[in-house]
């Protein structure tokens, strides 16, 4: 009330008294939304305060008694150390080439859909979206069983494709090990940018469309001309949502190679340290690392993109 | 009692007949709690996953209390790993049904040290590691003090197929060597059952093999995480990294090497390019139900032998992993005289024998393998009396964690060990990690 009555009269209009109505909805509206507010910092901002806090102590969960204060430590320790670089550069590699690749994967099968006859367009999206069905630990087994020197089928059925013979072990060597790592991930998840996609599509105007084809524009030049620049908004968000969710990747790794032979990504550094090396102090300063990532990619994206978050719900 | 209450609530209004109704039902609750008083204390044993051995052993005991406890088996999850996590989290955090728990031994240490196991009471551990074979004796003391109670022991050793042995010569009745096995396997273009792969096996096998060839892998386990010294930059580690290295390198594990582990190791040795592997019993029962199911030949089963876990040296002795389970009790448990009863029974000779039988996991203590039948399903028990007679643990030291992830990651795959760098760079990078400057 004090700010309304300081702000000069030509900056802004003077603003009416809240009528009794008014103040009660806004009283009805933070009793509706406050337990929603309370939980939501209950169950994010607490454990993430929490971790910051821990991130300062050399602590170990089995041995309590030696818990001391180390400061910035467990950071410097972390960000002089080649293993974080090299598995912040594995997690940046699966991030980029799956979500370029399912972008174009995902593209082409929005077009499919988007054209398909209204007959078979159900059907068509059903199965499109089986994969995303899918939970992704049992993907990953599927993959890793499929994929396995003993158990798998991929050797035999490709021994002729160059390089691929019954001896081949896919998860004993870097490349080949993160090569079913990403091909599984784009499988899972191509339907979710295809579908992302699909929105965008059905948002450019037919009449753009229209127009540009009785002007004479090619298939590619409607394409690059008209329906690209007019599904931005989709594009990016379905970007920002898949770099986002590849950069947290970790089931895949964790069932295929538990992080072995160069296959480690920065969230089952952040798991190994925490959960099974019990370093409480030290695994917490890994996961607000992740989580600055993660802010970081959300900061490049929304603000040197523009990414306009509303455009997935196919609004403005 | 509910009609006193509903007389109350007539005679007064309001607040009193509420009054009235909370004062029955607090006592109808007394009067429940009462009665529970007098019932048998339900003990929460956390049992790692088995063929159904150790829930049977949890209603057996029950049943022989007299009333005194009732035994409810809770599952940990598959792998050790996931098992030490589970039960680590549950003790920091002061849970107090930890009563009676599967303990692996390399964790007893790191269970021990900060006080989370309840101690055991000498009469409890006198009689409980009487005629307990050695190694098993080993795993289950920090500080030499028995911390926790045998339960059951398990081993490597060596099996082979006597067709391969025979072919290339080799005397199976005299103790072998690593180098025998290596020359036997290559000569024969067959494959090395080990396991290699980046896991625990790996940390079992390097062990093993560092403490046949004299070695230890930690000389002071009880000191403090930056004071530990490492023996793997030793002529021993030198060794061991040989063997390690030339399974590797000349392809004698397989293409399968760099992600074997022992089940499948286990598949490698049952095909046609199988020859020598080393690993634990379950090896017998498990091929044997293969036979059964016709997933297998039945010629398979006469060509399998067994023998104690080969030598580094020749004439000297060998030192076989050792594993199994060791039975602890929580010191947050309101029951620990209970628990410990139960587990006295738990682990009774006769107890070890039936689990053995049922479950194919061999007993901790000698007397069980007397027990008649034994032999019959478990043609090879005295090879593994023998052989936990001569079994090293894993290092015993609270940071055995970090020891075996360390291991885990400068040992593999088998192909890049070299022996003149391995060990070295092995035990520079363990102490780092011990020493709070790496990240593991």
């Amino acid at each position: 009330m004090d700010a309304v009555r300081n702000t000069p009269a030509e900056a802004a209009p003077r603003k009416q008294p809240l009528s009794d109505r008014a103040k009660a909805e806004r009283r009805l509206g933070f009793w509706l939304a406050g337990p929603a507010f309370i939980i939501m910092l209950a169950v994010t901002a607490y454990p993430i305060l929490l971790a910051l806090w821990d991130s300062l102590f050399k602590y170990r969960l089995t041995a309590p008694d030696d818990r001391a204060f180390v400061g910035l430590g467990n950071y410097a320790t972390i960000l002089t150390d080649g293993l974080f670089w090299r598995d912040l550069g594995v997690t940046v590699l699966i991030t980029v080439i799956t979500v370029v690749v399912e972008l174009i994967l995902g593209f082409a099968l929005a077009l499919v859909m988007n054209s398909a006859l209204k007959a078979v367009r159900g059907w068509l999206r059903t199965a499109i979206l089986v994969p995303y069905g899918i939970i992704t630990v049992v993907s990953a087994f599927a993959w890793f069983y499929a994929f396995d020197i003993n158990s798998g089928y991929i050797n035999s059925w490709f021994s002729w494709v160059p390089g691929i013979d019954p001896d081949l072990n896919w998860f004993a060597d870097t490349w080949t090990a993160l090569f079913v790592i990403m091909a599984s991930e784009i499988w899972k998840t191509t339907p979710f940018i295809s579908l992302l996609l699909l929105a965008g599509l059905a948002q450019v105007p037919g009449e753009l469309t229209e127009a540009a084809e009785v002007d004479g524009a090619t298939w590619w030049q409607r394409m690059s001309r008209v329906i690209i620049p007019n599904m931005k908004a989709a594009i990016m968000v379905a970007v920002l949502f898949r770099a986002l969710d590849a950069f947290r990747i970790f089931d895949n790794v964790y069932i295929m190679t538990n992080g072995a032979y160069g296959t480690e990504v920065l969230s089952l550094l952040a798991y190994r340290t925490s959960i099974t090396r019990l370093e409480i102090g030290m695994g917490s300063a890994v996961s607000v690392l992740l989580f600055i990532c993660v802010i970081i990619i959300c900061f490049i994206a929304i603000k040197l993109f523009k990414v306009d978050l509303s455009g997935a719900r196919g609004g403005n | 009692m509910p009609k006193d209450a509903r007389h109350w609530g007539r005679s007064r209004k309001g607040a009193r007949s509420a009054v009235g109704v909370a004062l029955a039902l607090g006592a109808t609750l007394l009067t429940g709690c009462g009665s529970d008083e007098g019932a048998a204390p339900t003990l929460t044993w956390y049992i790692n996953p088995d063929a159904g051995g150790q829930a049977e052993l949890a209603k057996q005991c029950s049943d022989a209390s007299n009333g005194a406890y009732t035994i409810e088996t809770s599952l940990l999850p598959n792998d050790a790993a996931s098992q030490r996590e589970q039960l680590a989290r549950r003790l920091a955090a002061g849970d107090k049904s930890m009563d009676i728990m599967s303990l692996d031994p390399p964790n007893v240490p790191e269970y021990a040290e900060p006080g989370y196991l309840a101690p055991v009471p000498d009469d409890v551990a006198e009689r409980t590691t009487q005629g307990v074979l050695e190694g098993a004796l080993a795993g289950a003391k920090w500080k030499d003090e028995v911390v926790a109670v045998p339960f059951w022991a398990n081993t490597q050793i060596l099996w082979y197929r006597k067709s391969v042995a025979e072919a290339a010569g080799l005397d199976m009745s005299k103790p072998v060597t690593w180098d025998q096995i290596i020359e036997a396997a290559k000569s024969q273009d067959k494959y090395i059952g080990v396991q290699g792969a980046r896991a625990e096996s790996m940390t079992v096998w390097v062990n093993a093999l560092v403490a046949s060839a004299g070695g230890t892998i930690v000389e002071n386990p009880d000191a403090s995480a930056d004071e530990i010294q490492l023996g793997l930059d030793s002529d021993a580690g030198k060794q061991a990294a040989e063997v390690v290295s030339t399974i590797g390198k000349e392809g004698l594990g397989g293409p399968g090497l760099p992600t074997q582990t022992e089940n499948t190791s286990m598949v490698q040795f049952q095909g046609d390019q199988g020859s020598f592997m080393v690993n634990y019993p379950f090896v017998w029962p498990a091929t044997n139900a293969s036979v059964e199911e016709g997933a297998l030949p039945e010629s398979l089963i006469d060509d399998i032998g067994w023998t104690l876990f080969p030598a580094m040296n020749e004439g000297e002795d060998t030192a076989p992993p050792l594993g199994g389970i060791n039975l602890g009790v929580g010191s947050n448990s309101q029951h620990p005289d209970l628990a410990y009863e139960a587990i006295e029974c738990i682990v009774s000779p006769e107890n070890q024998a039936q689990y053995f039988e049922t479950n194919g996991n061999p007993p901790s203590n000698e007397a069980a393998y007397e027990t008649p039948g034994i032999e019959e399903t478990f043609p090879m028990a005295p090879t593994i009396r023998d052989s936990l007679e001569l079994a090293v643990p894993r290092p015993q030291t609270p940071y055995y964690n970090e020891i075996s992830t360390g291991i885990q990651q400068t040992w593999t795959p088998p192909s890049d060990v070299n022996p003149d760098t391995t060990p070295a760079t092995s035990q520079e990078f363990i102490t780092e990690v011990l020493r709070g400057e790496k990240l593991l």
